[in-house]
Protein backbone atom coordinates (compact mmCIF):
# COMPACT_ATOMS: atom_id res chain seq x y z
CA UNK A 1 0.00 0.00 0.00
CA UNK A 2 2.80 2.39 0.83
CA UNK A 3 4.54 1.78 -2.47
CA UNK A 4 1.33 2.50 -4.36
CA UNK A 5 0.82 5.77 -2.54
CA UNK A 6 4.38 6.80 -3.34
CA UNK A 7 4.11 6.14 -7.06
CA UNK A 8 0.58 7.49 -7.60
CA UNK A 9 0.39 10.85 -9.35
CA UNK A 10 -0.43 13.77 -7.08
CA UNK A 11 -3.87 15.29 -7.63
CA UNK A 12 -2.45 18.51 -9.18
CA UNK A 13 -0.55 16.30 -11.62
CA UNK A 14 -3.79 14.46 -12.42
CA UNK A 15 -5.51 17.79 -13.11
CA UNK A 16 -2.65 18.79 -15.40
CA UNK A 17 -3.02 15.57 -17.41
CA UNK A 18 -6.75 16.15 -17.81
CA UNK A 19 -6.18 19.70 -19.05
CA UNK A 20 -3.64 18.37 -21.53
CA UNK A 21 -6.05 15.75 -22.76
CA UNK A 22 -8.76 18.38 -23.35
CA UNK A 23 -6.27 20.53 -25.30
CA UNK A 24 -6.46 23.46 -22.92
CA UNK A 25 -4.19 26.26 -24.18
CA UNK A 26 -4.72 29.34 -21.99
CA UNK A 27 -4.52 29.11 -18.21
CA UNK A 28 -5.19 32.47 -16.53
CA UNK A 29 -4.63 32.49 -12.79
CA UNK A 30 -4.33 34.52 -9.65
CA UNK A 31 -1.78 32.69 -7.51
CA UNK A 32 -3.02 30.55 -4.66
CA UNK A 33 -1.12 28.17 -2.43
CA UNK A 34 -3.53 25.34 -3.25
CA UNK A 35 -2.91 25.80 -6.97
CA UNK A 36 0.86 26.30 -6.71
CA UNK A 37 1.90 22.86 -7.99
CA UNK A 38 -0.51 23.02 -10.94
CA UNK A 39 0.58 26.58 -11.81
CA UNK A 40 4.24 25.52 -11.84
CA UNK A 41 3.36 22.60 -14.09
CA UNK A 42 1.47 24.90 -16.49
CA UNK A 43 4.29 27.46 -16.59
CA UNK A 44 6.72 24.70 -17.50
CA UNK A 45 4.47 23.30 -20.23
CA UNK A 46 5.01 23.84 -23.95
CA UNK A 47 1.35 23.42 -24.91
CA UNK A 48 -0.25 25.64 -22.28
CA UNK A 49 0.29 29.29 -21.51
CA UNK A 50 0.00 30.38 -17.88
CA UNK A 51 -1.25 33.95 -17.71
CA UNK A 52 -0.88 35.80 -14.40
CA UNK A 53 -3.75 38.22 -13.74
CA UNK A 54 -4.08 41.27 -11.54
CA UNK A 55 -7.67 40.30 -10.67
CA UNK A 56 -9.76 37.24 -11.43
CA UNK A 57 -12.35 38.96 -13.62
CA UNK A 58 -9.61 39.52 -16.19
CA UNK A 59 -9.50 35.75 -16.61
CA UNK A 60 -13.19 35.49 -17.52
CA UNK A 61 -12.76 38.10 -20.26
CA UNK A 62 -9.52 36.47 -21.44
CA UNK A 63 -11.27 33.12 -21.87
CA UNK A 64 -14.00 34.77 -23.95
CA UNK A 65 -11.34 36.11 -26.31
CA UNK A 66 -9.53 32.79 -26.37
CA UNK A 67 -12.73 30.94 -27.30
CA UNK A 68 -13.51 33.44 -30.07
CA UNK A 69 -10.03 32.73 -31.40
CA UNK A 70 -10.50 28.96 -31.18
CA UNK A 71 -8.70 28.06 -27.95
CA UNK A 72 -9.89 26.47 -24.73
CA UNK A 73 -8.85 27.73 -21.33
CA UNK A 74 -9.35 27.23 -17.62
CA UNK A 75 -9.38 29.86 -14.87
CA UNK A 76 -7.50 29.00 -11.67
CA UNK A 77 -8.44 31.01 -8.60
CA UNK A 78 -9.20 30.98 -4.90
CA UNK A 79 -12.74 31.27 -3.51
CA UNK A 80 -12.31 34.97 -2.72
CA UNK A 81 -11.62 35.56 -6.42
CA UNK A 82 -15.09 34.34 -7.37
CA UNK A 83 -16.47 37.51 -5.80
CA UNK A 84 -14.19 39.60 -8.01
CA UNK A 85 -15.67 37.97 -11.13
CA UNK A 86 -19.39 38.52 -10.66
CA UNK A 87 -20.25 41.05 -13.38
CA UNK A 88 -17.76 39.58 -15.84
CA UNK A 89 -19.44 36.17 -15.45
CA UNK A 90 -22.22 37.69 -17.59
CA UNK A 91 -19.96 36.92 -20.55
CA UNK A 92 -20.17 33.20 -19.80
CA UNK A 93 -23.94 33.20 -20.41
CA UNK A 94 -23.98 35.83 -23.15
CA UNK A 95 -21.35 34.06 -25.27
CA UNK A 96 -22.35 30.53 -24.18
CA UNK A 97 -18.74 29.87 -23.28
CA UNK A 98 -17.27 26.43 -22.58
CA UNK A 99 -16.21 27.89 -19.24
CA UNK A 100 -14.24 25.89 -16.68
CA UNK A 101 -12.81 27.21 -13.44
CA UNK A 102 -11.00 25.34 -10.69
CA UNK A 103 -11.51 27.07 -7.35
CA UNK A 104 -9.43 26.34 -4.27
CA UNK A 105 -11.60 26.86 -1.21
CA UNK A 106 -10.83 28.99 1.83
CA UNK A 107 -13.09 29.90 4.72
CA UNK A 108 -14.18 26.34 5.58
CA UNK A 109 -12.83 23.16 7.22
CA UNK A 110 -10.60 24.36 10.04
CA UNK A 111 -10.11 27.92 8.76
CA UNK A 112 -7.93 30.15 10.97
CA UNK A 113 -8.63 33.50 9.27
CA UNK A 114 -12.20 34.80 9.81
CA UNK A 115 -11.83 37.21 6.87
CA UNK A 116 -11.95 34.23 4.49
CA UNK A 117 -15.25 32.92 5.83
CA UNK A 118 -17.86 35.30 4.34
CA UNK A 119 -16.73 34.82 0.74
CA UNK A 120 -15.88 31.15 1.21
CA UNK A 121 -19.40 30.55 2.54
CA UNK A 122 -20.97 32.26 -0.46
CA UNK A 123 -18.75 30.92 -3.24
CA UNK A 124 -21.00 28.08 -4.36
CA UNK A 125 -24.17 30.20 -4.16
CA UNK A 126 -22.67 33.03 -6.21
CA UNK A 127 -21.46 30.65 -8.90
CA UNK A 128 -24.86 28.95 -9.11
CA UNK A 129 -26.71 32.28 -9.22
CA UNK A 130 -24.38 33.20 -12.11
CA UNK A 131 -25.52 30.16 -14.09
CA UNK A 132 -22.50 27.99 -13.41
CA UNK A 133 -22.75 24.33 -12.40
CA UNK A 134 -20.76 23.48 -9.29
CA UNK A 135 -18.92 20.24 -8.59
CA UNK A 136 -16.73 19.60 -5.56
CA UNK A 137 -13.77 17.38 -4.72
CA UNK A 138 -12.89 16.86 -1.07
CA UNK A 139 -10.55 13.84 -1.16
CA UNK A 140 -7.41 13.23 -3.24
CA UNK A 141 -8.86 10.04 -4.71
CA UNK A 142 -11.88 11.80 -6.19
CA UNK A 143 -10.11 14.77 -7.80
CA UNK A 144 -9.45 13.02 -11.08
CA UNK A 145 -13.00 11.91 -11.77
CA UNK A 146 -14.59 15.17 -10.63
CA UNK A 147 -12.28 17.39 -12.71
CA UNK A 148 -12.66 15.04 -15.67
CA UNK A 149 -16.45 15.28 -15.45
CA UNK A 150 -16.27 19.06 -15.09
CA UNK A 151 -13.97 19.46 -18.08
CA UNK A 152 -16.11 17.11 -20.18
CA UNK A 153 -19.37 18.96 -19.56
CA UNK A 154 -17.75 22.38 -19.90
CA UNK A 155 -15.92 21.68 -23.16
CA UNK A 156 -18.20 19.12 -24.80
CA UNK A 157 -21.58 20.53 -23.77
CA UNK A 158 -20.71 24.23 -23.34
CA UNK A 159 -22.03 23.90 -19.80
CA UNK A 160 -20.18 26.41 -17.61
CA UNK A 161 -18.70 24.55 -14.66
CA UNK A 162 -16.75 25.31 -11.50
CA UNK A 163 -14.92 22.59 -9.59
CA UNK A 164 -14.42 23.52 -5.95
CA UNK A 165 -11.31 21.98 -4.43
CA UNK A 166 -12.17 21.75 -0.74
CA UNK A 167 -9.97 23.11 1.97
CA UNK A 168 -10.24 19.60 3.41
CA UNK A 169 -8.34 18.41 0.34
CA UNK A 170 -5.78 21.20 0.26
CA UNK A 171 -5.27 21.51 4.01
CA UNK A 172 -6.12 24.56 6.10
CA UNK A 173 -3.45 27.23 5.94
CA UNK A 174 -1.33 27.26 9.09
CA UNK A 175 -0.49 30.69 10.50
CA UNK A 176 2.63 30.72 12.63
CA UNK A 177 4.63 33.62 14.01
CA UNK B 1 -19.73 70.71 -26.53
CA UNK B 2 -17.45 70.49 -29.56
CA UNK B 3 -13.89 71.74 -29.40
CA UNK B 4 -12.04 72.45 -32.65
CA UNK B 5 -8.72 70.82 -31.73
CA UNK B 6 -10.11 67.43 -30.75
CA UNK B 7 -10.45 64.45 -33.07
CA UNK B 8 -13.77 63.15 -34.34
CA UNK B 9 -14.26 59.65 -32.91
CA UNK B 10 -16.02 58.24 -35.97
CA UNK B 11 -13.28 59.55 -38.27
CA UNK B 12 -10.62 57.96 -36.02
CA UNK B 13 -12.28 54.54 -35.96
CA UNK B 14 -13.13 54.65 -39.64
CA UNK B 15 -9.45 55.33 -40.42
CA UNK B 16 -8.27 52.57 -38.06
CA UNK B 17 -10.46 50.00 -39.83
CA UNK B 18 -10.40 51.36 -43.40
CA UNK B 19 -7.73 48.93 -44.61
CA UNK B 20 -8.02 46.40 -41.77
CA UNK B 21 -7.26 43.29 -43.86
CA UNK B 22 -7.74 40.31 -41.50
CA UNK B 23 -7.74 42.31 -38.27
CA UNK B 24 -10.08 41.62 -35.37
CA UNK B 25 -11.63 44.72 -33.77
CA UNK B 26 -12.82 44.58 -30.14
CA UNK B 27 -15.03 47.45 -29.00
CA UNK B 28 -15.60 48.39 -25.37
CA UNK B 29 -19.02 48.75 -23.77
CA UNK B 30 -20.53 52.04 -24.93
CA UNK B 31 -19.77 54.43 -27.72
CA UNK B 32 -16.69 52.64 -29.07
CA UNK B 33 -18.88 49.69 -30.05
CA UNK B 34 -21.18 52.10 -31.95
CA UNK B 35 -18.12 53.63 -33.64
CA UNK B 36 -16.97 50.21 -34.85
CA UNK B 37 -20.48 49.45 -36.11
CA UNK B 38 -20.55 52.84 -37.87
CA UNK B 39 -17.32 51.96 -39.67
CA UNK B 40 -19.13 48.93 -41.16
CA UNK B 41 -20.21 45.53 -39.90
CA UNK B 42 -17.58 42.79 -40.22
CA UNK B 43 -17.43 39.16 -39.18
CA UNK B 44 -14.34 39.92 -37.09
CA UNK B 45 -15.97 42.71 -35.08
CA UNK B 46 -16.22 41.83 -31.40
CA UNK B 47 -18.96 44.13 -30.10
CA UNK B 48 -19.36 44.47 -26.34
CA UNK B 49 -22.61 45.56 -24.70
CA UNK B 50 -21.47 44.71 -21.17
CA UNK B 51 -18.56 43.26 -19.23
CA UNK B 52 -17.20 46.74 -18.57
CA UNK B 53 -13.43 46.64 -18.05
CA UNK B 54 -13.00 43.46 -20.09
CA UNK B 55 -12.21 44.75 -23.60
CA UNK B 56 -8.42 44.60 -23.33
CA UNK B 57 -8.49 41.11 -21.81
CA UNK B 58 -10.79 39.84 -24.57
CA UNK B 59 -8.29 41.28 -27.02
CA UNK B 60 -5.45 39.52 -25.24
CA UNK B 61 -7.17 36.12 -25.29
CA UNK B 62 -7.92 36.54 -28.99
CA UNK B 63 -4.38 37.77 -29.77
CA UNK B 64 -2.79 34.79 -28.03
CA UNK B 65 -5.12 32.37 -29.84
CA UNK B 66 -4.49 33.93 -33.28
CA UNK B 67 -0.90 35.20 -33.14
CA UNK B 68 -0.55 35.77 -36.90
CA UNK B 69 -3.53 38.14 -37.15
CA UNK B 70 -3.73 41.72 -35.87
CA UNK B 71 -6.09 42.42 -32.96
CA UNK B 72 -7.09 45.99 -32.16
CA UNK B 73 -9.00 46.93 -29.03
CA UNK B 74 -10.86 50.22 -29.44
CA UNK B 75 -12.34 51.38 -26.16
CA UNK B 76 -13.20 54.42 -24.07
CA UNK B 77 -11.46 56.03 -21.12
CA UNK B 78 -14.05 54.89 -18.57
CA UNK B 79 -13.93 51.29 -19.78
CA UNK B 80 -10.11 51.36 -19.79
CA UNK B 81 -9.98 52.76 -16.26
CA UNK B 82 -12.21 49.95 -14.99
CA UNK B 83 -9.83 47.34 -16.44
CA UNK B 84 -6.62 49.28 -15.81
CA UNK B 85 -4.81 46.26 -14.35
CA UNK B 86 -5.19 44.48 -17.68
CA UNK B 87 -2.46 46.76 -19.07
CA UNK B 88 -0.03 45.16 -16.62
CA UNK B 89 -1.28 41.71 -17.67
CA UNK B 90 -0.79 42.54 -21.37
CA UNK B 91 2.70 43.90 -20.73
CA UNK B 92 3.68 40.69 -18.96
CA UNK B 93 2.53 38.59 -21.96
CA UNK B 94 3.90 40.92 -24.66
CA UNK B 95 1.49 39.79 -27.44
CA UNK B 96 3.15 41.08 -30.60
CA UNK B 97 -0.12 41.29 -32.54
CA UNK B 98 -2.17 43.31 -30.02
CA UNK B 99 -2.87 47.03 -30.30
CA UNK B 100 -5.00 49.07 -27.91
CA UNK B 101 -6.42 52.52 -28.59
CA UNK B 102 -8.46 54.54 -26.13
CA UNK B 103 -10.91 57.12 -27.45
CA UNK B 104 -10.60 59.56 -24.58
CA UNK B 105 -13.39 62.11 -24.17
CA UNK B 106 -12.62 62.47 -20.44
CA UNK B 107 -16.20 61.53 -19.64
CA UNK B 108 -18.72 58.72 -19.17
CA UNK B 109 -20.67 59.59 -22.29
CA UNK B 110 -23.16 56.73 -22.06
CA UNK B 111 -24.41 57.75 -18.60
CA UNK B 112 -24.77 61.48 -19.03
CA UNK B 113 -21.25 62.80 -19.52
CA UNK B 114 -19.95 62.69 -15.97
CA UNK B 115 -16.25 63.57 -15.73
CA UNK B 116 -13.75 60.70 -15.77
CA UNK B 117 -10.32 60.59 -14.14
CA UNK B 118 -8.56 61.34 -17.42
CA UNK B 119 -9.92 64.88 -17.34
CA UNK B 120 -8.06 65.15 -14.05
CA UNK B 121 -4.58 63.90 -13.27
CA UNK B 122 -4.84 60.34 -14.65
CA UNK B 123 -2.55 59.78 -17.65
CA UNK B 124 -3.38 56.54 -19.48
CA UNK B 125 -0.32 56.69 -21.74
CA UNK B 126 1.87 57.05 -18.65
CA UNK B 127 0.11 54.10 -17.01
CA UNK B 128 0.54 51.89 -20.08
CA UNK B 129 4.21 52.79 -20.35
CA UNK B 130 4.82 52.25 -16.64
CA UNK B 131 3.11 48.84 -16.85
CA UNK B 132 5.64 47.84 -19.51
CA UNK B 133 3.99 48.55 -22.85
CA UNK B 134 7.00 50.27 -24.40
CA UNK B 135 5.19 51.58 -27.49
CA UNK B 136 2.66 53.85 -25.77
CA UNK B 137 1.76 57.19 -27.31
CA UNK B 138 -0.67 60.08 -27.34
CA UNK B 139 -2.44 60.78 -30.59
CA UNK B 140 -3.75 64.20 -31.49
CA UNK B 141 -3.80 64.36 -35.29
CA UNK B 142 -5.33 62.27 -38.07
CA UNK B 143 -1.84 61.73 -39.48
CA UNK B 144 -0.93 60.00 -36.22
CA UNK B 145 -4.12 57.92 -36.46
CA UNK B 146 -3.08 56.83 -39.95
CA UNK B 147 0.37 55.87 -38.69
CA UNK B 148 -1.19 53.85 -35.85
CA UNK B 149 -3.58 52.16 -38.31
CA UNK B 150 -0.70 50.94 -40.46
CA UNK B 151 1.44 49.93 -37.46
CA UNK B 152 -1.31 47.69 -36.07
CA UNK B 153 -0.89 45.49 -39.14
CA UNK B 154 2.62 44.64 -37.95
CA UNK B 155 2.09 41.50 -35.88
CA UNK B 156 5.75 41.28 -34.85
CA UNK B 157 6.21 44.60 -33.06
CA UNK B 158 3.40 44.91 -30.50
CA UNK B 159 1.96 45.30 -28.02
CA UNK B 160 1.21 48.96 -28.60
CA UNK B 161 -1.02 51.44 -26.83
CA UNK B 162 -2.40 54.81 -27.87
CA UNK B 163 -4.75 57.36 -26.42
CA UNK B 164 -6.52 59.83 -28.68
CA UNK B 165 -8.28 62.83 -27.17
CA UNK B 166 -11.60 63.00 -28.97
CA UNK B 167 -14.49 65.41 -29.16
CA UNK B 168 -17.02 64.73 -26.42
CA UNK B 169 -20.09 65.28 -28.57
CA UNK B 170 -22.62 62.44 -28.28
CA UNK B 171 -23.21 61.11 -31.75
CA UNK B 172 -26.18 59.15 -33.02
CA UNK B 173 -25.88 55.54 -31.86
CA UNK B 174 -25.16 53.00 -34.56
CA UNK B 175 -26.41 49.76 -33.08
CA UNK B 176 -24.53 46.55 -33.76
CA UNK B 177 -25.87 43.09 -33.09
CA UNK B 178 -26.16 42.50 -29.34
CA UNK B 179 -26.50 38.72 -29.55
CA UNK B 180 -23.27 37.56 -27.94
CA UNK B 181 -23.42 33.97 -29.17
CA UNK B 182 -23.91 35.17 -32.75
CA UNK B 183 -21.03 37.65 -32.44
CA UNK B 184 -18.60 35.08 -31.03
CA UNK B 185 -19.62 32.25 -33.33
CA UNK B 186 -19.29 34.54 -36.34
CA UNK B 187 -15.72 35.38 -35.28
CA UNK B 188 -14.98 31.69 -34.72
CA UNK B 189 -16.39 30.87 -38.12
CA UNK B 190 -14.11 33.47 -39.72
CA UNK B 191 -11.07 31.53 -38.48
CA UNK B 192 -12.42 28.14 -39.51
CA UNK B 193 -14.13 26.85 -36.36
CA UNK B 194 -17.50 25.19 -36.76
CA UNK B 195 -20.16 25.28 -34.01
CA UNK B 196 -19.96 22.52 -31.40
Amino acid sequence: MHARADTAASWPEEIFSILQRFEVRQVPYVPDAGHSELIERVLGSSSMRGIALTTEEEGVALLAGAWAGGQRGVLLMQSSGVGNCINMLSLVQIFRLPFLTLVTMRGEWGEFNPWQVPMGSNTQGILELSGIKVLRASRPDEVREVVEAGAAQAYNACTPTAVLLSQRLIGAKVFTK
Amino acid sequence: MSKANLLDRRAVVSELLRDRKGAFAVGGLGASTYDIAAAGDHDRNFYLWGGMGGAVMIGLGLALAQPTLPVVVITGDGEMLMGIGSLATVALQQPKNLSIIVLDNEAYGETGGQASHTGGPADLVGVAKACGIGDSRSISTMAEVEAFASSLQDVAAGPRFASAKIDGANLERVLSSRDGTYIVNRIRGSVGHTPI
